[in-house]
């Protein structure tokens, strides 16, 4: 299959245009029929990318035949693709959900999800700086919709705040790509990697700044400290699957962080080399505190899932900044564990908020849930994993991470602080589960049943967690191997197979 | 040319970044659309500024770099999509609030500047 690496972003595109023309713009049922089909394919399709690139090494794709720099490319190695299976996943898990009457709130539902799919896709798989801005743009503008979807006050306001932050982080974007395409003259990741060691005097300072400027934009989007506070509210506002899906956009900005500064001011970079460092450390770090203060302060469960997001960004952040092959290994397993896991508490605090009246997820006294057992057991499971107690794969997770820190210097800040982190957020849901299940008073009044789908959907995203402890050797395994590649540029670059251009 | 040049695209994002910063959607949306401006200038002059030179290679001896060209293309249609979409969402807003405040409300006036508000009146 030579077309395989452009199909996750063509196969969502050609849907959502498919779905705006007749035969099925004028019937859910059709629209849901056919959106979980697609997504369905969608995985399979993926998995079928990931296969390929771990055994056959990256694909890469050259758009119309332009050979790179000048030409646009898709490349998939093991880390992209490995991002591109952990969207299908979760956009199948929050579609399924959404099936189940969260998409007739408004109009259009499916087809946006599908445009935000394919930006986010496109965003993993690009090779290209500026291509990662017109996904990301494409991923943008159908969060916008998605995120006002349903409409109501909270939601404008929310997506009044988001829309304005994200244009101006955009704004920074350009200027950012303006400014390294004037010092370095290339847009190409792989190119500029190697055109980063032999820039002069001068231009090193223009390119750090270009260089400090992404990481304020990608900062942004991955909900980085001084730039988290449009988060909480924007997720809490958001309908409970596209919310389960955002979960995947604050990813999207840690990989861009991961992608661009290990792969172009990595640590072959010369003068260059890991100039975020320095900062990433003390961001890291304090965006893992406050998020963990976050969760404790937090009202409801939605926010504490929001909050949750902000602790997962640090701890990945983390492992990032440590800059090591086991760290971002470690990095990659706790970010597919922290997407899903995310996901799901986000659904099952709709389900909570759904069952429980005017209290909504709240943490306060109210009447009983009508389904409390089954949202019950989904909620623990989903608690164990996210706050990362043992048997499950957020203590695998952390448990990675901090071996990853043995013998570094910053070993003194990162192992408390996670250890802190975690028993805070440990403390934070604890209150929350008998807040909400114990703390009831009076009968259920609710006596709508919840939707299998609903439950199937929670079930998918849900299962994750102890599958990923049980095939946790094979999983570390392709991690490592994804870090290691990631790491090490020249070796398996991509476009060693490519032929000699003049360089 | 270049001070020219290079004073405009600093004299638009200043006055886009103060516009940003205000209260009101109106000049929240003018912030954005002068930001923009100051984008697309400066990525046109990511590629050297040069006078009488062919973006095709081969008209000219002189060419001048073609790609910031398509980048700022590409740059100039999403700013504008993105313009279109906040305007509408200003005036969403504007009708589900009932005041044009970013935040979604007037904010509540100190004691402070009410007495400077007096002794300006």
């Amino acid at each position: 299959m030579q077309h395989l690496p452009i199909l996750p972003i063509l196969l969502p595109m050609l849907a959502a245009v498919f779905m705006l023309l007749p035969p099925l713009s004028n019937s859910i049922t059709r629209h849901r029929f056919f959106a979980v089909s697609v997504m369905i394919i969608l995985v399979i399709v993926s998995a079928t990318l990931l296969l390929t690139s771990h055994q056959q090494g990256t694909q890469m794709y050259v758009l119309g035949g332009w050979q790179p720099p000048f030409g646009i490319a898709l490349v998939a190695d093991r880390l992209s693709t490995m991002m591109v299976l952990l969207t299908s996943l979760l956009a199948l898990g929050a579609q399924l959900y959404a099936c189940a009457g969260d998409d007739h709130d408004g109009m259009y539902f499916h087809p946006l999800f599908m445009f935000l799919v394919m930006g986010v896709n496109g965003a993993f798989l690009t090779g290209d700086i500026f291509n990662l801005f017109v996904f990301f743009e494409v991923l943008l503008i159908a969060s916008y919709a998605l995120l006002i979807h349903g409409g109501g006050k909270q939601k404008t306001k929310a997506t009044v705040h988001y829309v304005i932050l994200n244009l101006v982080g955009s704004s920074i974007f350009l200027f950012a790509l303006g400014i390294l395409y004037g010092t370095i003259g290339s847009l190409n990741m792989e190119d500029m990697a190697n055109k980063v060691r032999l820039l002069g005097e001068h231009e090193q300072a223009l390119a750090k700044t270009g260089g400090l400027l992404l990481l304020v934009v990608f900062g942004l989007k991955a909900a980085l400290l001084p730039l988290h506070f449009w988060l909480p509210k924007t997720y809490a506002a958001a309908s409970a699957p596209v919310a389960a899906l955002f979960a995947i956009m604050t990813k999207v900005g840690v990989y861009s962080i991961l992608r661009v500064h290990t792969t172009i001011f990595g640590e072959d970079a010369g003068a260059l080399a890991s100039i975020i460092i320095p900062w990433l450390w003390p961001l890291a770090l304090i965006t893992l505190t406050m998020g963990a203060i976050g969760v404790l302060a937090s009202p409801s469960l939605r926010l504490t899932a929001a909050n949750l997001v902000i602790v997962s960004v640090g701890t990945l952040m983390l492992a990032i900044a440590m800059q090591r092959e086991a760290a971002t290994s470690a990095a990659l397993y706790y970010m597919i564990h922290s997407t899903l896991a995310t996901g799901a508490l986000f659904l099952i605090a709709d389900l909570i908020s759904k069952q429980r009246g005017k209290a909504e997820d709240r943490y306060v006294t109210a009447r009983k849930m009508n389904q409390g057992k089954v949202i019950g057991i989904a909620f623990f499971i989903a608690a164990l994993t996210v706050v990362g107690m043992p048997p499950l794969s957020g203590f695998v997770g952390k448990i990675l991470i901090l071996q990853a820190a043995q013998g570094m210097a910053e070993i003194v800040w990162v192992w408390p602080v996670i250890l802190l982190a975690g028993l805070a957020c440990l403390v934070a849901i604890s209150r929350a589960g008998t807040t909400l299940f114990w703390r009831s008073a009076g009968e259920s009044t609710n006596y709508i049943p919840i939707s299998r789908l609903k439950l199937a959907a929670i079930a998918l995203l849900l299962s994750a967690s102890p599958l990923l402890v049980m095939f946790g050797g094979p999983v570390t395994t392709y991690t490592s191997l994804a870090a290691a590649q990631l790491h090490d540029n020249k070796a398996q670059s991509a476009y060693t197979i490519l032929p000699k251009g003049d360089k | 040319m270049e001070a020219i040049y290079a004073f405009c695209v600093g004299i638009l994002t200043t006055c886009g970044f103060f516009l940003v910063l205000r209260g009101r959607t109106f000049t929240v949306v003018i912030g954005l659309t002068l930001l923009s401006y100051a984008v697309n200038l400066f990525l046109f002059a990511s590629g050297r500024l040069k006078l009488d030179g062919a973006a095709v290679l081969g008209q000219s001896a002189e060419y001048s770099d073609p790609l910031p060209q398509a980048l700022v293309l590409t740059a100039i249609v999403i700013g504008f999509a993105m313009t279109a979409f906040v305007v509408i969402l200003a005036m969403r807003s504007r009708a589900d609030q009932g005041n044009d405040h970013v935040d979604g409300h007037i904010p509540v006036k100190t004691t402070k500047s009410r007495i400077s508000e007096k002794r300006h009146s």
